[in-house]
C-alpha cells in the first residue's frame, strides 16, 4: 500500500441501467455514473428515493447487471457477486427459520468452510457485534436493532474487502440506528474487521455527514452524480459541533440548488411540468401541515430546511417529495436550503376547510396538467363519465405500467379532496357526480 | 423473550444430560413399534404373485389393524414420491421459465383428471414391470394415491419459491451460495407452512380413493391388495353393515393418530418457518411435541440429525463452488433459442390434441361428445347447487363458533378431521336408505359429492371469524349494526376471503368426488345417477379408453372453465377488497 497516494479499489465507470418498460420503450434510472472507492475510504451514496442509488449498490455487488459501462474491482470486471465483497441489507434479511448463529454460519457454508471453524468464526463475529448470549435466539425474537446486529455479523463473518450497505439504519428507530452507527464506527476504526472500504447508500443527510469520508450526491430521474463532496472532518464527529452543521447546511444546499436548476435556467421561480410529471406520493393534509409549519416557525414565512427537517421529524425521503408538491402547486419555493412560502400559500393557511379547497381545487386546475386533463374530459363527455383505464392509457405512454397507476392515484387523491370530480373504487370510473 | 420455547423439535443443546428419563421410553415403544410394524408390512408387500390368483380378504375386524398398516404404508410410499415429484418439478417450474410454460399448465390440466383415470392406464404397466410379484399392483395402487396427492403439492411449492422476498435471494446470491445450499437453506423452508397444508389435503385425498387404489379391475380381473380400501369394497359387495362400521371405526383411528402423531408436531416445527413477526398469533400445540423435548434419546437424536443435515446440505459433490462468471450469454441468442423452443412445444401440443381428438373420434361420434358434455352439465349444475346449499348451512354456523373462542377450540380440530375423513366409507349407508324409502336417485345421490368436502368452508370460516379483528366487533355493535344488516355490511365482506377459498376447496373436493358418488352400490344394488362421474366410472370398469379418455378431457373443461368463470374472479375479489389487513 503506498502511502502518498491512495489506492484504489473499486471503480465505477460510466454505468447506466435501464428497465424495460415494455418491448420498445426503456427507463433510463442511472446514468453515466463514474466513481472510485479508495483504501481505507467511507463513501455515502446520498439521494432521495428514485435517484437509483439502491440500483446502483447492487450493481456494484453484481448483483444486476448495469445495462452499459462496467464495475472494476481490484482490476477485475465485477459480473457476478464477487467473493470478497459483502451486504448489509436495509431490511436485514435474515433466514427467519435460522437461528443467528445459522444465519452467521451461512455465508460460510457457502465458502465451503469446515463445520468446527465456521462455529469459532461465527461466534467471534457474533461476539464482536455484541450478541453474545443470542447465538441460539431466532430473529423473531430479536429486535429490529438486534436483527441488524446480526446482518452486520454475517457480512464481515466473511471477511470482506469490501463492505456495502443499503440504507443500514433506516428500519430502525432513532436512537437505536445512533447506537448501531457509532458502534460500526468503533469497528471499523479499531480495525478489527479486514475491511478496506465502505460503500453505503442513504437518504439521510446527518447520517451521510457522520460517517463518510466522501460523500455523493445523487440527482433523480434519471440517477445521476451531482456532486462529490470530501469530508475533511475527523472521527468521532460531533453533531452539535459548528463545522457539521455547517457541513449538513452545504448538503442541503447542494441538494435544493439542483432541484431547481431547471427552473432558474428557464429564467422563472417555477418549473412547468407535463401530463405525464411523476407526482409525489404526498397526502394534502401533509402538504397543509407543512404551510402551518412554516408559517407558524419560521419567519416571514421563511425557514431553514434542516431546521424544517428536525422540527418535522422527516427525513429528505419524506421532505423532499413535500416540496416539490409545495412548488408544484405554487404555495412557495425552496432554494439555496431554505424554504419559502409565498402569498399564496399565506392565505391559504389562514382559511377554513372549505375555503381551502376552493383555493387547492384552482391551483390543482392551473399548475397540474394531468388533474386539469381529466377534469376537461368529465366536462366534455356527455355523461361526464369515465374509465380510469382511458388515463392509465395515456400515462402508460410516458411512464412504466406501475408508476402510471400510483401516478394516477395521487392525483385522483388530489382531486377527490378538491373535489373537482368523484371515483368510485369498484368501477373504477370517475365522473362529475357526488356519491349518492 | 417470552417467545423462548418457539423452538424447532430436535434442538441442540450443551446441557444435555446423559441419563435416559422416563419419557424416553415411552419414546422408545412408539419408535420401535413404528418400526417392526413398517418393515413387517413392506415384506408382504413383495411376495410372489400373478394375475387371476385370488387375494383373499377376511371382513373378520381382526384383520383391520394389519390392513390399515398396510394400507398406510402405501399412502406414506406415495408421499415420499410425491414429496420428490413435488421438490424437482416445483423448483424446475420456479426457476426456468421454459419448464414453467410447460409444467405449470400441465400441472392445472392433471389436477383436474379424475384419480380413476389413470388408473385404468397404468395398471397393466406396471404390472408388466413386475411379473409374477404382488409388487406390479402395489405399484401401480401406490402410483393412484401418488396422483391423489402429488399435483397441489407441486403447486404450492412453485407458488411459495416465486413469492421468496427478494432480499433472500440477494442475500443467498451475495453469499454465494451454491444451488444445492439455497435449496434446503432457503427455499424447502419458507415452502414449508403452505407444503404442509397441501400435504394435509393431500393425504385427505388418498384416504378418499383408498377403495379405488386397492381395489383394482384389471382385465376383467378383480384384484383387491389387502388394505383397507379392499375391506371396504369386500363389506361393500356382501352388503355387511358391521364390517362398514367396523371400517369407518378404523378409518377413525388412523386418521386422528396420524393427525395427532405426524401433523400437529409437523405444524408445531413449521411455524417457524412463517415469515413475518406476529407475537400475538396463537401457537399450535401438539403434546406430541412436547413428549418429545421431554426426551434425552430423542435429543441425541436430534442432534444427529443436525450434523446429518449438515453433511446432507454442505456435501461436497453437490456443491461445486459457483464458477466466477467471466462471460455472459449474447441476447440475441437467448432469444433465439427462446423463440425455438416456443415453437417446438407449440407443435407438441398441436400434435398431442390431435392424436387424442382422433383416437377418441375413431371410436365415438359426435352424437356420442354432445351427450358427454349434457352429462357434465348435470354435474356441472350438482356442484354448484352443492356449494350454494353447503354455504347456506356451514357459514352462519361457522360464523356463530368462530365468534366463540371456547366453541372454535372445540369444533375446529373436529372439523378438520371430519375433512380428513373419507366421506365415501358412508356411502353405503345413504344407498341403504335409498333403497329402504324409494327416493330419487338422481336427486339424493348428489349430497354424497360434498359430503366429505363441505367441511372445508365450515372451518374457513370459523378462522376467518375467529380472525375478526376486535374493534371492528365492537363498533358494529357500538353503532347499533344488527340483523339483516349486521350480516351484509359486516360478517360477509369480512369472511369473504376466507369463505372463498373454502368454497374452492369443497367444489373441487366435489368435482373430484362425482365419479365416486354417482355410482354407489350396497351388495347386488347399483344405483346409477345421471352424469359425468358415472359416465367415466362406468367406461372405467369396462376400459373403455376412448371414452374414458372423452369424459376425463369433459370433465377437465367443465372444471377449467368453472374455476376460471367463478372463482377466480371471486378470489381476486376477495383478495382486492375484502381482506382486513
Amino acid at each position: 500500500m503506498q502511502t502518498s497516494q491512495k489506492t484504489n479499489i473499486l471503480t465505477v465507470r460510466d454505468v447506466c441501467k435501464s428497465f424495460k418498460k415494455d418491448r420498445t420503450q426503456e427507463m433510463l434510472v442511472l446514468k453515466e455514473i463514474n466513481f472510485t472507492l479508495n483504501e481505507g475510504e467511507i463513501v455515502a451514496l446520498l439521494g432521495k428515493s428514485g435517484s437509483g442509488k439502491s440500483t446502483l449498490l447492487r450493481i456494484i455487488a453484481g448483483l444486476i447487471r448495469p445495462s452499459s459501462g462496467e464495475i472494476v474491482y481490484r482490476g477485475r470486471p465485477v459480473l457476478g457477486p464477487a467473493r470478497n465483497i459483502s451486504m448489509v441489507f436495509q431490511h436485514f434479511a435474515l433466514m427467519p427459520w435460522l437461528t443467528v448463529l445459522q444465519n452467521v454460519e451461512l455465508g460460510l457454508e457457502a465458502l465451503g468452510v469446515p463445520r468446527d471453524e465456521r462455529r469459532t468464526r461465527a461466534l467471534k463475529a457474533i461476539d464482536t457485534v455484541g450478541l453474545d448470549g443470542f447465538e441460539s435466539a431466532l430473529p423473531k425474537e430479536l429486535s429490529g436493532g438486534m436483527c441488524q446486529r446480526v446482518g452486520f455479523a454475517r457480512a464481515i463473518v466473511v471477511n470482506p474487502d469490501v463492505l456495502l450497505m443499503d440504507e443500514p439504519f433506516s428500519a430502525l428507530d432513532v436512537l437505536t440506528a445512533d447506537n448501531l452507527r457509532s458502534d460500526l464506527m468503533d469497528l471499523w476504526k479499531d480495525k478489527k474487521t479486514n475491511t478496506n472500504g465502505i460503500i453505503f447508500v442513504t437518504h439521510n443527510i446527518e447520517e451521510a455527514a457522520a460517517l463518510a469520508d466522501r460523500i455523493i450526491i445523487f440527482n433523480s430521474d434519471p440517477g445521476t452524480i451531482r456532486a462529490e463532496l470530501q469530508v475533511e472532518l475527523k472521527q468521532p464527529r460531533d453533531d452539535q459541533d459548528q463545522s457539521f452543521r455547517k457541513l449538513v447546511d452545504d448538503i442541503y444546499t447542494l441538494m435544493t440548488t439542483s432541484m431547481t436548476t431547471g427552473a432558474e435556467l428557464a429564467g422563472t421561480k417555477y418549473k412547468d411540468i407535463g401530463i405525464g410529471y411523476r407526482l409525489p406520493d404526498i397526502e394534502i393534509s401533509e402538504l397543509i401541515g407543512l404551510l402551518e409549519t412554516v408559517d407558524a416557525e419560521g419567519e416571514n414565512g421563511r425557514m431553514d430546511l434542516p431546521e424544517l427537517a428536525e422540527s418535522t421529524h422527516k427525513d429528505i425521503d419524506e421532505l423532499f417529495p413535500l416540496t416539490e408538491v409545495l412548488e408544484l402547486m405554487r404555495f412557495g419555493n425552496v432554494s439555496k436550503g431554505d424554504i419559502e412560502i409565498n402569498a399564496d400559500g399565506r392565505r391559504f393557511v389562514e382559511l377554513d376547510i372549505l375555503e381551502r379547497k376552493k383555493v387547492f381545487a384552482h391551483h390543482l386546475i392551473a399548475y397540474v396538467p394531468l388533474a386539469k386533463h381529466i377534469r376537461r374530459v368529465l366536462d366534455e363527455r356527455p355523461g361526464h363519465r369515465a374509465d380510469e383505464e382511458r388515463f392509465l392509457r395515456e400515462l402508460e405512454d410516458h411512464l412504466s405500467e406501475d408508476e402510471a397507476e400510483r401516478v394516477l392515484r395521487v392525483a385522483i387523491d388530489w382531486g377527490r379532496y378538491a373535489e373537482i370530480f368523484a371515483y368510485d373504487y369498484n368501477s373504477g370510473s370517475l365522473s362529475l357526480e357526488n356519491p349518492s | 423473550m417470552i417467545k423462548r420455547n418457539r423452538r424447532e423439535i430436535f434442538l441442540v443443546k450443551d446441557d444435555i444430560a446423559a441419563v435416559p428419563n422416563r419419557w424416553d421410553v415411552l419414546a422408545l415403544m412408539v419408535v420401535l413399534a413404528l418400526v417392526v410394524g413398517l418393515a413387517w408390512t413392506a415384506r408382504q408387500m413383495a411376495s410372489p404373485y400373478y394375475i387371476g390368483q385370488a387375494l383373499t380378504v377376511s371382513l373378520s375386524p381382526s384383520h383391520l389393524p394389519e390392513y390399515a398398516m398396510r394400507t398406510v404404508l402405501r399412502i406414506f410410499i406415495a408421499l415420499i414420491f410425491s414429496f420428490l415429484f413435488t421438490f424437482i418439478f416445483g423448483a424446475w417450474a420456479a426457476k426456468s421459465p421454459r419448464a414453467e410454460r410447460i409444467i405449470i399448465p400441465l400441472i392445472d390440466i392433471l389436477q383436474s383428471v379424475p384419480v380413476l383415470g389413470f388408473l385404468s392406464i397404468t395398471v397393466v404397466a406396471f404390472i408388466e414391470l413386475f411379473p409374477d410379484s404382488l409388487l406390479g399392483p402395489e405399484c401401480a395402487s401406490i402410483f393412484v394415491i401418488f396422483t391423489a396427492q402429488a399435483w397441489n403439492m407441486v403447486l404450492s411449492f412453485y407458488q411459495s419459491l416465486r413469492t421468496l422476498p427478494p432480499d433472500m435471494h440477494e442475500a443467498a446470491d451475495m453469499f454465494h451460495l451454491t444451488a444445492w445450499q439455497r435449496f434446503w437453506r432457503i427455499e424447502v423452508p419458507f415452502a414449508m407452512p403452505g407444503l404442509l397444508w397441501n400435504t394435509m389435503l393431500s393425504l385427505s385425498a388418498s384416504w378418499f380413493f383408498v377403495v379405488f387404489s386397492e381395489a383394482i379391475t384389471v382385465a376383467n380381473q378383480k384384484i383387491t391388495l389387502p388394505g383397507i380400501g379392499s375391506y371396504i369394497a369386500l363389506a361393500i359387495a356382501q352388503a355387511n353393515l358391521h364390517a362398514v362400521f367396523y371400517a369407518i371405526f378404523a378409518m377413525l383411528v388412523v386418521i386422528i393418530l396420524y393427525d395427532q402423531v405426524l401433523f400437529r408436531p409437523l405444524i408445531k416445527w413449521s411455524e417457524q418457518f412463517k415469515l413475518g413477526q406476529t407475537p400475538d398469533d396463537k401457537e399450535s400445540e401438539s403434546w406430541v411435541t412436547d413428549v418429545l423435548q421431554r426426551t434425552q434419546t430423542l435429543r441425541y437424536f436430534g442432534m444427529a440429525f443436525n450434523v446429518f443435515s449438515d453433511k446432507f446440505i454442505n456435501f461436497r459433490l453437490f456443491n461445486r463452488p459457483m464458477k466466477y462468471v467471466t462471460k455472459l450469454p449474447s441476447e440475441r441468442a437467448t432469444f433465439a433459442v427462446d423463440m425455438l423452443y416456443n415453437s417446438v412445444v407449440a407443435i407438441a401440443v398441436i400434435a398431442t390434441v390431435v392424436v387424442l381428438a382422433r383416437f377418441i373420434f375413431h371410436e365415438v361420434g359426435m352424437h356420442e361428445l354432445l351427450r358427454v358434455l349434457v352429462l357434465g352439465s348435470y354435474t356441472t349444475t350438482r356442484v354448484f347447487i352443492l356449494v350454494v346449499l353447503c354455504s347456506l348451512l356451514w357459514v352462519p354456523i361457522g360464523v356463530w363458533v368462530g365468534m366463540r373462542p371456547r366453541a372454535t377450540q372445540i369444533v375446529q380440530p373436529i372439523a378438520q378431521i371430519l375433512a380428513a375423513f373419507p366421506a365415501n366409507l358412508l356411502y353405503p349407508l345413504v344407498v341403504v336408505l335409498i333403497v329402504t324409502y324409494h327416493l330419487n336417485v338422481e336427486i339424493w345421490v348428489t349430497p354424497l359429492m360434498i359430503l366429505g368436502s363441505q367441511w372445508y368452508v365450515l372451518f374457513n370460516v370459523i378462522a376467518g371469524a375467529a380472525a375478526l379483528p376486535k374493534d371492528l366487533r365492537l363498533a358494529s355493535a357500538n353503532f347499533g349494526v344488527k340483523g339483516l344488516l349486521w350480516w351484509r355490511r359486516f360478517i360477509i365482506p369480512a369472511i369473504f376471503p376466507y369463505y372463498v377459498t373454502g368454497a374452492i376447496t369443497a367444489a373441487g373436493g366435489a368435482w373430484n368426488a362425482s365419479i365416486a358418488a354417482e355410482v354407489v352400490s350396497w351388495g347386488h344394488t347399483k344405483l346409477v345417477a345421471h352424469g359425468l362421474g358415472a359416465y367415466i366410472t362406468q367406461y372405467t370398469t369396462q376400459g373403455d379408453f376412448p371414452r374414458i379418455a372423452l369424459g376425463i378431457g369433459v370433465m377437465c373443461l367443465y372444471v377449467l372453465v368453472f374455476n376460471r368463470v367463478l372463482w377466480r374472479p371471486l378470489y381476486r375479489m376477495a383478495e382486492e377488497r375484502f381482506s382486513v389487513s
